[in-house]
Parts: C-alpha cells; sequence; structure tokens
C-alpha cells in the first residue's frame, strides 16, 4: 500500500471517528465553553492558513503565479458582491484559466 | 398511523437546495483531486468515507504538496473536530442508541445540523436531518464522480483549476469573518503558515496554523458568543 493510500484511509477513517465521538461522548466534556472556541475558531485559522500556502508556497519556497493570484481576487469580490459558493468558483478559475490563454 | 409531517415538503424542498448546491462542490473536490494527482478511487473513497467537504479539500491540497502525504492526516482530522461539537444538539435530538450510533454519526457535518436545530419540532428536526444528509449524500457522491471524471478529461491548469482550492477555501471561511475575533485568528493562521514554508516539510505549515485557533480559544479574557453552525458547506 503506497503511503497516500495509508494517509487517506487513515484521514477518513479518523474524520468518521470524531462525528461518532461527537454522538457518543458524554455531552459535559464538548460543551465547555471553551473547547467549543478552540473547535469553532479551528477552521477559520486552517482555511486561512489553507488559501495562503495555495498561493505562495511552491514546494518550501515562496512564489506566486499572478494569473493564479488574479483569479482568486477575482472570486473575493465576487464574494464581496455576495455571491454563492458556485459563482465564486467559476469566477476564480475562469479568469485564470482566461489570463493563461492570453499571456 | 402518525399524523403527516406539516413542514415535510418545505424539508425536502430546502434539503434538495442544500444537495444541487453540494453535487456542484463535489464536483469541483472531485476535479481539484484528480487533477492534482489522485486516483479516481482514492477520490471517491474520500467523498464516501471522509464524507465532510473541507477535510476533503486539506487532505488533497496537503498529501500533494510535495511532502510527506502523512502531513495530510492532522491537517484533514483538525478541520473535521467541529463535526464532534455538532454530535451535542444532534444527540439531543435524535437520541442514536446502540448500533444507530454507528450510521447516524456518518451524516453528522455542517448541513445537517444546520438543517436540523432550525425546525420547531423533535420530529420536524428528526425529519430535516436525515433528508438533508441521505440527499446531500447522494449528490455529493454523484458531484465527486462526475467532477473526477471532467478532471480527467482536461488539464487542470488550462482551465484554471489552480485558483479553484484556494478559491473554495476562502468561500468556506467568508461567513466566519463576520467575527472580529475570527478576522485575527484568519489573519495569524495565514502569518504563521507563511513563515513556516522555508523553513519545514510540506503540510506542516496548515496544521501549525491550528495553533492559532488554541491560543485564541484558550485565552482567559473570553468571548462567550455561541452560534449556531454556518449553512455554508465546509
Amino acid at each position: 500500500m503506497t503511503a497516500l493510500w495509508l494517509a487517506l484511509l487513515v484521514s477518513a477513517v479518523g474524520s468518521y471517528l470524531l462525528k461518532l465521538a461527537g454522538v457518543s461522548l458524554p455531552e459535559s466534556i464538548l460543551n465547555h465553553p471553551k473547547v467549543q472556541r478552540v473547535a469553532q475558531l479551528l477552521p477559520v485559522a486552517m482555511l486561512s492558513a489553507l488559501v495562503a500556502v495555495e498561493l505562495f508556497d511552491k514546494g518550501g519556497r515562496y512564489a506566486v503565479d499572478w494569473r493564479t493570484l488574479a483569479g482568486v481576487a477575482a472570486g473575493v469580490v465576487a464574494l464581496l458582491l455576495r455571491r454563492g459558493f458556485l459563482a465564486v468558483f467559476l469566477i476564480a478559475i475562469a479568469v485564470t484559466a482566461l489570463l493563461r490563454l492570453v499571456t | 398511523m402518525e399524523e403527516p409531517l406539516p413542514e415535510r415538503a418545505a424539508i425536502v424542498k430546502a434539503a434538495i437546495g442544500i444537495g444541487l448546491y453540494a453535487m456542484a462542490f463535489g464536483a469541483s473536490f472531485g476535479a481539484i483531486s484528480v487533477g492534482s494527482g489522485l486516483t479516481l478511487a482514492q477520490t471517491m473513497v474520500l467523498s464516501l468515507v471522509m464524507f465532510t467537504g473541507a477535510s476533503q479539500f486539506a487532505f488533497v491540497g496537503v498529501a500533494t504538496a510535495g511532502g510527506s502525504p502523512l502531513a495530510a492526516v492532522p491537517a484533514s482530522l483538525l478541520l473535521g473536530v467541529r463535526n464532534a461539537f455538532y454530535g451535542v444538539p444532534l444527540s439531543e435530538i435524535l437520541h442514536p442508541r446502540g448500533l444507530a450510533r454507528f450510521w447516524t454519526a456518518h451524516f453528522v457535518i455542517d448541513e445537517t445540523t444546520a438543517m436540523a436545530v432550525t425546525q420547531a419540532t423533535p420530529r420536524a428536526q428528526r425529519y430535516a436531518f436525515w433528508a438533508t444528509g441521505l440527499i446531500l449524500f447522494l449528490l455529493w457522491q454523484l458531484g465527486s464522480l462526475s467532477g473526477a471524471l471532467i478532471g480527467r478529461a482536461v488539464n487542470p491548469s488550462d482551465v484554471g483549476l489552480d485558483a479553484a482550492a484556494p478559491a473554495v477555501f476562502l468561500a468556506l471561511l467568508w461567513p466566519a469573518l463576520r467575527r472580529p475575533e475570527a478576522r485575527w485568528v484568519a489573519l495569524g493562521g495565514a502569518a504563521v503558515a507563511l513563515a513556516l514554508v522555508p523553513l519545514t516539510p510540506p503540510g506542516i505549515p496548515v496544521v501549525a496554523a491550528a495553533a492559532v485557533a488554541l491560543v485564541f480559544g484558550l485565552r482567559p479574557s473570553g468571548g462567550n458568543d455561541e452560534q449556531a453552525p454556518d449553512r455554508e458547506p465546509t
């Protein structure tokens, strides 16, 4: 089995076990306000880190493809205009693809 | 015979709406996953077994970043921690006992929680959980599969798919940024990750960003702004 498959199966089963823990553990453990706050902020910190890394990390050194950046910036404009997920997604890839085509 | 549930039509309609949205989200996942180098089988195992969007995207992003794919394990699991917390309100609604726990747990995600907790009666809450969970599961798989097939047919960067992952992460993050505290955490997470890029193996910067949430969440001042889970699929 490759390392990728191993990582994938551990992550997938682990994600399920987290859900199972939620419906199985006594409520008192998960109801602690500080624990809940950390849980709420975890996706915020990590999604933001993922955006940064996807845009500016090329295998351990800083680099940026301005066409990708422009596409994501167009997606941000769509978010500011309160467009839904699908519009943001399509605008980001369309702008990037178009810029790549003409440059 | 039980009385027919008065909210039934409205719940099913809302669940189908969420499901269609999830299908598009799943299609983008499938395309990005295959475009990043995962096989069709690996993509579908993620959608079928992991079945929680943000963790799936994070897994693909970190596992294919060039370092050890094992770095994707903590990244995807830390993003899945919030699902455990959805178990608190959902256990009160569903009272899963014995074996039912095992299949109920699989459907504990953002959308089913949001749909269930916003219904007025316990019966409507249970119905909303299952209707949303089953419709969304089916459409998520269909979306992932069609996206993966499309992703195999085209060159991902030709169609701009390299912009899709960051755009999707931003869209997932967006609703949370209404809260000032969350904006600081987002900035901190990005700063920590970027600072570590040249110093650590790929994948580690994203995992390290979790420390920012830990520090902010545990600091003594403590706002107690509890909120219902967002409707956005994360």
